[in-house]
């Protein structure tokens, strides 16, 4: 659903210019790396932190959501969260694969997440107290994730090309079945638009902070760009999101809790475009290094989840070595 | 940390009539297990109608360092394409 601007990305890289201009020659050429392909150490490293990144905020993004599975209010939300949810772990697990491809294995991975570690994207360290969250998750966090990752599926790797190109597809739905549950809000009584307006207060900021830092203070982004695993800066992914986002708050009867927010014709190269007010990274920074008001209990459900799963992978590998060894001695017979 | 779940590659066909093509990969303590995981994860959508699993163990990649090595003779050989040879335009369509 969601990844974030990349946090802490080392793009090092000790090959020799030879190598390394031929390498870049590949990626202005617009060919995909694939990978068994020779590629430099930092492009390596880059990825498996960035797709490693994108795949826990997967993981970790189904618990905000399921968090609400049983107390949809209609059989109609629950199907569509439920199958929304399962989406999310389906996409983590896409991801998982694709750095896979690149040498780190699941199991480090996982390591690295249930450790607290690895980073995910801070947008899910924010609480879901009410079900108006649960649709503007669905429009405005799976919206930003779109205009992040549809630049990706042109991404120069190969498997996380194709793992963006799967998840663009299934993400439409979210984000439309989310604008759908906070339209219905809408129109409710006051009651339930106001829940709606709360809502949308709480994840607005948290949303555009998804893009990441300001180009400015955004350190390895010129070097992403160059080997083309990003596509649009941090900035303009950012102005994109708000732009299309603004008149569907304007539908909704929603007021964006931005009071700097008004439209500048200038903007855009001329075609118009909203200036907003300053971003408090202060508090991106403060969620990032783990003080969000959920951090603590993401990282317990998921180690929770893992290790009470233990015995039943425990149980699959000593099944499944049963049966081969039983296969075994009937052939041998 | 466990042991490591071994990894399956897995193929799609998603019609009848069509070959069976790579999607992706999942890790699953048997091929049971692998075919079950492959559904959930691969086909939630429609796509397909039959699933290959394959150990990843079991795929033997050519080397990229070889590519000219190994495909480059396919390219130079014009005389394998049918516009390389000259039918007169009386005789039709061949």
């Amino acid at each position: 659903m969601y990844s974030q601007g990349l946090i802490g990305a080392d793009s090092a890289t000790t090959e020799t210019e030879e190598f390394l201009a031929k390498f870049q020659a590949r990626i202005d050429r617009e060919e995909k790396i694939e990978p068994n392909d020779a590629m430099p150490a930092g492009y390596r490293k880059t990825l498996v932190r960035q797709i490693g990144q994108h795949a826990h905020s997967e993981i970790v993004g189904m618990l905000p959501e399921g968090n609400w599975i049983t107390r949809a209010p209609s059989l109609r939300r629950k199907a569509a969260l439920l199958a929304k949810v399962q989406d999310e772990g389906g996409h983590g697990l896409y991801l998982y694969s694709a750095a896979e491809t690149l040498g780190v294995t699941r199991e480090q991975m996982t390591e690295e997440l249930l450790s607290g570690k690895a980073k995910y994207s801070s947008i899910f360290n924010y609480p879901t107290p009410t079900w108006a969250d649960i649709g503007t998750i669905g429009w405005l966090v799976d919206g930003a994730a779109i205009m992040n990752q549809i630049p990706l599926c042109r991404c120069s790797y190969g498997p996380y090309a194709r793992a963006m190109i799967r998840v663009c597809k299934e993400e439409s739905f979210h984000q439309r079945q989310g604008y759908e549950a906070v339209m219905k809000l809408c129109q409710g009584t006051e009651e339930q638009k106001q829940m709606a307006q709360d809502a949308f207060n709480r994840w607005w900021w948290p949303s555009l902070m998804m893009f990441g830092p300001h180009d400015a203070d955004s350190s390895h982004s010129e070097q992403s760009m160059k080997w083309k695993i990003k596509r649009f800066s941090n900035d303009e992914l950012r102005q994109k999101f708000i732009d299309a986002t603004v008149p569907q708050a304007e539908y909704l009867g929603l007021t964006v809790p931005d009071p700097d927010l008004k439209w500048n014709p200038e903007k855009n190269n001329g075609k118009g475009g909203y200036d907003h007010g300053e971003i408090d990274w202060d508090e991106f920074w403060r969620v990032v290094k783990g003080h969000g008001q959920m951090n603590r209990d993401r990282i317990k459900a998921r180690n929770k989840a893992w290790d009470e799963g233990a015995w039943v992978r425990d149980a699959a590998l000593a099944h499944a070595e049963k049966r081969a060894a039983r296969q075994q001695k009937q052939a041998a017979e | 940390m466990s042991k490591e779940t071994p990894l399956w590659e897995v193929f799609i066909r998603p019609r009848n009539g069509l070959s069976h093509k790579h999607c992706g990969s999942l890790h699953a303590a048997d091929e049971i297990m692998a075919l079950n995981a492959a559904r959930d994860t691969y086909t939630r959508r429609g796509e397909g109608l039959s699933i290959w699993v394959v150990p990843s163990k079991a795929i033997f990649a050519s080397d990229p360092d070889q590519i000219e090595e190994n495909f480059e003779p396919g390219v130079d050989k014009v005389y394998r394409h049918p516009t390389f040879y000259e039918i007169p335009e009386e005789v039709g369509h061949m």
